[in-house]
């Protein structure tokens, strides 16, 4: 009793300054002086034509480098707390038929998904989109595969692989940055290029395709380990 | 009519129903409806971000909040249920 | 009538949802609802820091192609704050690996003692 008097009151506090805070909200009408500064040199300066772009990959590349490297953590506590034993390692998984339509669906699309994750991420710079929500339809499409399959058997090594090799590559390209321009993650290496085609801005091309497969296989490996998970009972 | 009469109106139907929904997520006591509910809140607030002119942060949030997340619910649903079978 | 725009809008949604969701951590007791609790209450907060960066009326971040426009600086008045979208960003992605920690967390604890009532689990209790 005593709680729920207590979780009421917690709530009502909240709510109380939710209030307050919404009764002096105004809507903006100009932007804030951090984001005046990206507006008017992202274009000049990083060569990108998305503007959050430019922030995630550039101006707060320490960011990102840092959001990789927890989901990484997170990937590796998981297949840490998933891990099967060597019994269960080697066997299938009894699934009722899974439908026909699905099996052939998944012939087809899993490859135009992969192409549409893969265009996505070369052209974070250019449209909506990027690294994140590339890797994300990437495994999105490793999804597809084991619905389709449950007992399919995906390369551990091949995952961990592009993910090792995307990430110690994303450091790498943030290395030049200091010989070759300004400082760590600048992506001024080379020229910056023609504003708004598919080879300018720097190395954010480079960079967000990087970090799009190291999510992707991120991604998918916890998709796997979940699904390797099922065997044991 | 005008653009931000319309926008104005898609946020607010969206708005009611992920609420009530988010309650039903909460309330409800089979667990497989409240994950879906979770998850089409999700995919409501992701068209709410797109009504924002965020469509970076809508993208992301349709992909990964409600795609991949309600999959690795399911994936946990799944094998408590086997288990109290 | 002058509060209803969209960033009001959103802000009353984000707000209502996050007091959902923290209602529901406080008083479920399955770890699977306290869990989707969690992710109501983290789309909430997204969605309020994003209403937070928008301008009515304004465009989404992405420069045109057009050269006028970048010549005339006036990119600073079509588009919406793109600093909260590009936090928002990094947020949702995080807050997918740590739904994905907990619900391993979940199954582990649904191992060792067959239920996922938190009040059955009070072995640290005295």
């Amino acid at each position: 009793m005593l709680k729920n008097t207590l979780i009421a009151l917690v709530i009502a506090v909240l709510a109380y300054m939710f209030y307050n805070v919404y009764n002096t909200y105004e809507t903006r009408t100009s932007l804030s002086g951090v984001a005046e500064y990206y507006a008017t040199n992202a274009a000049k300066e990083v060569g990108a034509a998305n503007i959050v772009t430019s922030i995630v990959v550039t101006y707060r590349g320490f960011d990102t480098l840092g959001e990789v490297t927890i989901l990484f953590l997170t990937a590796s506590i998981i297949s840490f707390f998933l891990k099967l034993k060597e019994e269960d390692e080697n066997k299938s998984i009894k699934h009722g038929i899974t439908s026909e339509l699905l099996i052939t669906a998944s012939q087809v699309l899993v490859p135009i998904i992969f192409l549409f994750g893969i265009y996505v991420f070369i052209n974070g710079h250019l449209t909506p989109g990027g690294g994140f929500q590339g890797g994300a339809i990437i495994a999105t499409g490793v999804a597809l595969m084991i619905m389709a399959n449950p007992n399919i058997r995906i390369n551990n090594h091949v995952i961990h692989w592009v993910e090792s090799i995307s990430g110690v590559a994303f450091v790498i390209v943030g290395l030049f940055g200091i010989v070759l321009a300004g400082g760590f993650l600048d992506n001024r290496i080379s020229g910056l290029g023609e504003f708004g085609t598919l080879f300018s801005a720097g190395a954010i091309p480079i960079i967000y395709s990087f970090i799009g497969l190291k999510v992707g296989a991120e991604i998918s490996n916890i998709l796997n380990k979940y699904q390797k998970s099922q065997k044991e009972l | 009519m005008n653009k931000e009469i319309v926008f104005i109106i898609i946020a607010l139907i969206l708005g009611i129903v992920s609420l009530i929904l988010a309650l039903i997520a909460i309330h409800n006591k089979k667990l497989s409806v409240a994950i879906l509910a979770a998850g089409v809140v999700s995919l409501f607030a992701s068209v709410l971000y797109l009504l924002m002119a965020a469509p970076d942060v809508a993208m992301t949030e349709a992909a990964i909040g409600s795609g991949l997340s309600t999959l690795i619910f399911f994936y946990v649903l799944n094998k408590i249920k086997k288990s109290n079978a | 009538m002058e509060q209803l725009d969209l960033g009001h809008i959103s802000l009353a949604i984000g707000f209502l949802l996050i007091l959902i969701g923290f209602w529901g951590l406080l008083t479920q007791k399955n770890i699977i609802k306290i869990i989707v609790a969690f992710t109501i209450l983290d789309t909430g907060i997204n969605i309020l820091i994003v209403s937070l960066g928008y301008i009515v009326g304004k465009t989404a971040p992405i420069v045109d192609n057009s050269v006028e426009q970048l010549e005339n600086h006036n990119v600073v008045n079509s588009i919406v704050d793109p600093v909260p979208q590009a936090l928002v960003l990094t947020a949702i992605v995080i807050g997918f690996g740590v739904t994905a920690l907990m619900l391993a967390y979940a199954m582990k604890l649904f191992n060792a003692k067959k239920t996922l009532e938190i009040n059955k689990f009070n072995d640290l209790k005295w």
